[in-house]
């Protein structure tokens, strides 16, 4: 096989030109005496064979030597997976629990910190009064996020300085039309509904 | 631009001429959209090219546009395989740039989790080469185990896949209550599962006829040509990043590098099962000297590194991943370049593939371990 440039070698029944063939030749190293002995009672296969009947058995029966289970598939639409509570998920604009007013301050952060553009947040202003005093306030009007161009790197999340914006851990995000991935802040502050299929 | 030229001389009729044959970019067990022009003599390469480009994103003109910060993330979808060595490189050539103090907590949690990061890559490695070969049971165990670590990045990062993982200046959250058990158990049961991998893979006949003395490659051809990581060391070249410019806490770690004798694809697959080993022996001891303390530096309020120019790499699963950084002095990069390992190890597929069977083209793509996302970018 250790042909030189434009050298014409002989494969199978025709001669054919091979081009920058210079391999080097790997030497196999020679089977001792016990590993042809090994081979010729097919003990490679069957070491091999024995190790997977010991999984078939070990599935049957649930039980395994090393995890202690056997069966390792999770059943996801019949059992849902126990997700992590740091998993970034679907968004979510987290409220006051006692007022149920919106914790968002309108200050924009997470949408300077979005490397997608994909967070809009509309403020106005409204006129309230403080001690007396009439002071102008912003307040949220409407918040956007598209979730179809979303990469869930939390780094709004982090920048929230509220602990409003939040990922959660509902993972079921898929919809019928490419409309449904721009969440508004009635979506994302009530959740979207999930169609939950049962048997 | 793919020309090749064939020539279809037919001396009797049972000859056959010389082919042209697409292999992907749709293919299976071309790991991704990678196309590779094949030219045939039968079934024998007789030359072959590669197309590549079809997951192109233009990762490196979007980093130009965005701040330090969110760079990152984009970092992980390079090579989605080991999202967490990405980050890593990033991250560090951003910290050491600026100079900025890292935490020896946030080193060594770098270094557990980069480390199992290699592990799992190896683990797809191991369960897509057996499955493109014909064993299809090393797959099914091979992802088990990756499974129980992927969990491990769940709770620590909040992503399996793309996990965002590093912030610059240290980690965007302490290690999970729990962390320490969970990685404990999970480097208890591997040397079980690697035991039982080369059970059925080491000795198998069919196994070794099929990896015994293809792709190989010789010491010297694989400097020349560029190759890092499992596939540079299986010809016998000592060369670790790890070792030989550490980084994160690996200066700390007592460990070995494997290395191959022949050069083939036999010997790459035992590189890589004993790197697993060592892998293992870096967390067992990084997590036995854990220290305490923050994991964040402190940060200025917008990451500033100064005008001029740095290149930091570390080993990652497949090789030498490295990040040029040409800096400003404005709060977003005047450039990019991500020094892919996977790519420059491609160069070596026309090489290693001659003179090999069509078979064996598969064989060789599952031992070079590339990534797309990571050749394209």
């Amino acid at each position: 096989m250790t042909a030189a440039q434009g050298d014409v070698v002989q494969i199978g029944n025709r001669k054919s030109a091979i081009r920058n063939n210079n391999m080097p030749l790997v030497k196999v190293p020679k089977p001792k005496f016990m590993t042809k002995l090994r081979r010729f009672f097919m003990a490679d296969l069957l070491q091999g064979l024995r190790l997977t009947l010991k999984y078939n058995i070990g599935a049957i029966i649930d039980k395994d030597s090393v995890a202690g289970k056997g069966i390792y598939t999770e059943q996801y639409p019949k059992v849902r997976p126990d997700v992590a509570p740091r998993f970034h998920g679907a968004p979510r604009l987290n409220m006051d629990p006692e007022t149920h007013d919106t914790l968002c301050i309108a200050c924009n952060l997470c949408a300077i910190a979005c490397p997608e553009d994909c967070i809009d947040v509309l403020a106005m202003d409204v006129e309230i009064t403080v001690a007396g005093k009439p002071r102008r306030k912003k307040v949220l009007d409407e918040f956007i996020f598209d979730t179809s161009r979303c990469m869930f790197c939390a780094l709004c999340q982090e920048a929230c300085p509220t602990s409003c914006l939040e990922l959660t851990q509902d993972f079921e995000l898929a919809t019928y039309s490419r409309a449904g991935f721009v969440w508004n802040r009635e979506m994302l502050e009530q959740g979207r509904e999930t169609v939950k299929y049962t048997r | 631009m793919h020309q090749v030229e064939i020539a279809t001389t037919q001396e009797t009729l049972l000859d056959s001429p010389e082919m042209v044959l697409n292999m992907g970019p749709q293919h299976p067990s071309t790991h991704g959209v990678l196309r590779v022009i094949l030219k045939l003599d039968g079934e024998t390469v007789i030359d072959l090219d590669c197309d590549i480009g079809y997951l192109h994103r233009g990762m490196e003109k979007i980093a130009e546009n965005r701040m330090y910060t969110m760079i990152a993330p984009y970092w992980d979808r390079l090579d989605y395989i080991a999202a967490v060595s990405n980050g890593l490189v990033w991250v560090e050539t951003v910290e050491q740039m600026m100079n900025l103090p890292v935490p020896r907590r946030a080193h060594y949690l770098r270094t557990i989790l980069t480390e199992l990061n290699r592990i799992a890559s190896h683990l797809l490695w191991l369960a897509t080469h057996a499955l493109d070969i014909g064993a299809v049971t090393v797959l099914l165990w091979a992802l088990r185990e990756r499974e129980e670590i992927l969990k491990i990045f769940e709770r620590q990062f909040g992503a399996r896949l793309t996990c965002h993982a590093w912030r610059v200046g240290g980690m965007p959250n302490d290690a999970y209550d729990g962390f320490t058990e969970d990685v404990q158990q999970f480097v208890n049961n591997f040397p079980t599962r690697l035991d039982e991998y080369e059970t059925v893979l080491s000795e198998n006949r069919i196994w070794l006829s099929r990896t015994v003395g293809i792709g190989v490659i010789s010491a010297d051809e694989a400097v020349a040509i560029g190759l890092s990581g499992p596939a540079l060391r299986g010809s016998g070249v000592a060369w670790d990043i790890r070792k030989s410019r550490p980084y994160a806490a690996y200066a700390e770690m007592d460990f070995d590098i494997p290395l191959g004798e022949n050069g083939d694809t036999y010997d790459r697959y035992l590189v890589r099962l004993e790197e697993m080993r060592q892998s293992r022996r870096i967390v067992n001891q990084a997590l036995e000297n854990l220290p305490d303390g923050p994991v964040n530096a402190k940060l200025p309020k917008i990451v500033k590194p100064p005008v001029g120019d740095y290149y930091h790499s570390i080993e990652g699963p497949k090789g030498e991943i490295g990040c040029y950084l040409v800096s400003d002095g404005t709060a977003q990069p005047w450039r990019v370049r991500v020094r892919p390992p996977s790519l420059i190890n491609l160069q070596a597929l026309k090489q290693l593939c001659l003179g090999h069977l069509v078979a064996d083209v598969v064989a060789i793509i599952g031992t070079l371990d590339i990534v797309l996302g990571e050749i394209d970018r």
